[in-house]
């Protein structure tokens, strides 16, 4: 357990510069998610069009590991059909909360993000992006949490 | 004359480290920097040996039979008892009542004392730095009962506007609920000023002592509270016990919390009749082993001395505050002149939650987020903070510890 393997390059620089940092004007799926344990907020704005997601953009107040995952999580589903998006949704599921499962070749950078395993803690700052997505996209009118 | 605390004999730092197993502990091959206390403190091996032998000699269950151990069990208990009355010089053993923790404390009293009398238009009065524990159960009797919460302000530093709290007291105003020592700022508040301005108007008085009793002498008769409230864990004690202290004339006129064994005299199917104080407020088996051994931490406590230990905590404080105002980018929250041995703290750049990431790879130990104490972080605009809280165990070097480790935590994310 190596703490170089949690905060990896591609993790501090999308701490750093978060991509599709901001509201999204023309959103038509939104979803707002929490982390009671370490306060961590956020806001998913998204586009759908058709079963594309054409746009999105996300605002946080929220841990490295929690801003960097959603933002390689909105590069990575932006421009992507919903089913794709849903079959990735379980494949970094599946990454951040089993421990010996292989990294998919097909993640790309989301791969960064397997280090968090070994940090069972940081589990939920690393799903809380993917779950207020998920929420977003079934348009649940209710907050989603962590917890 | 008391003894001026300042002038206290130091404290044998290496023989009290030793008297605490888990300090020798390694964490991620680092020596563990146990700065959580707050949360929860650690054990004494007197503690620890308290428990087991009590259960590997004098368990049974208490108040119920005339068998040897039985009656071992039941003695050790209450003296146990006669310790916390000690403890917080309360005037009678009837006046102690064992619970889980503060928080189970707090509902008992929300739920005995206030959903009974309380009704539309009457106020309970708290302050913003609250834990969570002193909010949710009044805030859970207001909607029983129709009565309201009022919130006394607190200012940039952390001090609760006193000015603001007397406004506020008036003929409506049944309970005032403040805690003693803010677990997320470290304030501490002046509750006999408090409590003697809510006695001038007949009002009830509750004080959250958690987070004070580890690190100063209360005395519940001299302070004039209703009720007082404390955690065995924070004190160097078991989980999962804990003590409500009240007046004995206000627990008399207190209808039981909960039903059940040990809090009756007698039951039939027509009647039952409560037992006296303060078994009317502990139905079932107890956590025995816990009272046993609180016993013992609170021997432990005295032993050292809980004014050498506030005057060492004190220094730790200055220490900690010097040394961690010189780290860039880092703020502390809370400032409040009269300070527990805490420091709640943010810096630019690194989320609280990765900082508490990075120093457990240290083998520093800290606690990270809100302290249950949402208001708070509200307040100061933060979503979390760091919070260092010191014990009469920790040195400077630990300090210097958590100092080096956050400058790790800046080169890796700031």
């Amino acid at each position: 357990m190596d703490l170089t393997d949690l905060y990896r390059d591609v993790i501090v620089d999308h701490n750093r510069n978060p991509r599709n940092f901001g509201k999204l004007e023309h959103a038509n799926r939104t979803a707002e998610g929490n982390n009671p344990l370490c306060g961590d907020r956020l806001h998913v704005f998204v586009e759908v069009e058709g079963d594309v997601i054409r746009d999105i953009r996300f605002e946080c107040k929220g841990c490295a590991i929690s801003t960097a995952s959603a933002s390689l999580m909105s590069e990575a589903v932006k421009g992507k059909r919903l089913d794709d998006v849903r079959h990735l949704f379980e494949e970094v599921h599946d990454m951040l909360t089993r421990h010996d499962a292989p990294v998919p070749a097909d993640l790309g950078k989301l791969a960064a993000l397997s280090g968090v395993r070994e940090f069972p803690a940081r589990v939920k700052c690393a799903s809380l992006a993917w779950h207020t997505l998920n929420a977003a996209l079934v348009k649940e009118s209710q907050p989603v949490t962590t917890e | 004359m008391a003894a001026n605390p300042k002038s206290a004999a130091p404290l044998d730092l290496e023989r009290i480290r030793r008297d605490f197993p888990i300090l020798s502990r390694q964490i991620r091959g680092k020596p563990l920097v146990y700065l959580d206390n707050g949360a929860s403190a650690q054990r004494p091996s007197a503690v620890i040996e308290a428990e087991r032998e009590y259960y590997e000699r004098h368990h049974a269950n208490v108040h119920r039979g005339v068998h040897t151990l039985s009656q071992e069990a039941t003695d050790l208990f209450e003296g146990a008892r006669e310790k916390v009355r000690g403890f917080l010089n309360a005037a009678s053993t009837k006046e102690i009542v064992f619970v889980r923790g503060t928080t189970e404390a707090i509902n008992l009293v929300a739920q005995a004392w206030g959903r009974p009398r309380l009704g539309k238009g009457d106020e309970i009065v708290i302050t913003w730095l609250e834990h969570h524990a002193n909010i949710v159960p009044w805030q859970q009797v207001c909607e029983q009962t129709g009565a309201g919460l009022k919130v006394v302000p607190i200012d940039r530093r952390g001090v609760v506007d006193f000015d603001a709290y007397l406004g506020m007291l008036g003929p409506k105003t049944r309970m005032v609920a403040i805690a003693h020592v803010s677990n997320a700022l470290g304030t501490v508040l002046p509750v006999e000023k408090f409590v003697a301005a809510a006695r001038e108007h007949g009002i009830a008085t509750l004080v959250d002592g958690a987070q004070a009793v580890p690190h100063q002498r209360v005395d519940v008769r001299s302070l004039g509270c209703d009720f007082y409230a404390f955690s065995g864990h924070k004190l160097y004690g078991p989980t999962g016990i804990g003590v409500l202290y009240g007046r004995e004339e206000v627990l008399d006129e207190m209808p039981p919390w909960q039903g059940g064994g040990d809090m009756i005299l007698t039951v039939s199917f027509e009647r039952t009749t409560y037992n006296h104080l303060p078994y009317k407020f502990e139905a079932g088996t107890p956590n025995i082993a816990g009272a046993v051994a609180l016993g013992t931490a609170i021997d432990y406590v005295e032993g050292v001395g809980l004014d050498r230990i506030a005057a060492y905590e004190a220094g730790l404080l200055d220490y900690a505050t010097e040394r961690l105002s010189a780290v860039p980018g880092l703020t502390i929250v809370g400032t409040a002149p009269e300070k527990a041995s805490l420091v709640s703290f943010v810096i630019d750049g690194v989320h609280p939650h990765d900082l508490g990431t990075i120093l457990d790879a240290e083998g520093v130990a800290i606690r990270t987020g809100h302290h249950c104490a949402m208001p708070v972080m509200d307040f100061f605009e933060v979503p979390a903070t760091a919070r260092a809280s010191f014990a009469f165990y920790n040195t400077r070097a630990e300090i210097d510890a958590l100092v080096t480790a956050l400058g790790r935590a800046r080169e890796m994310l700031g």
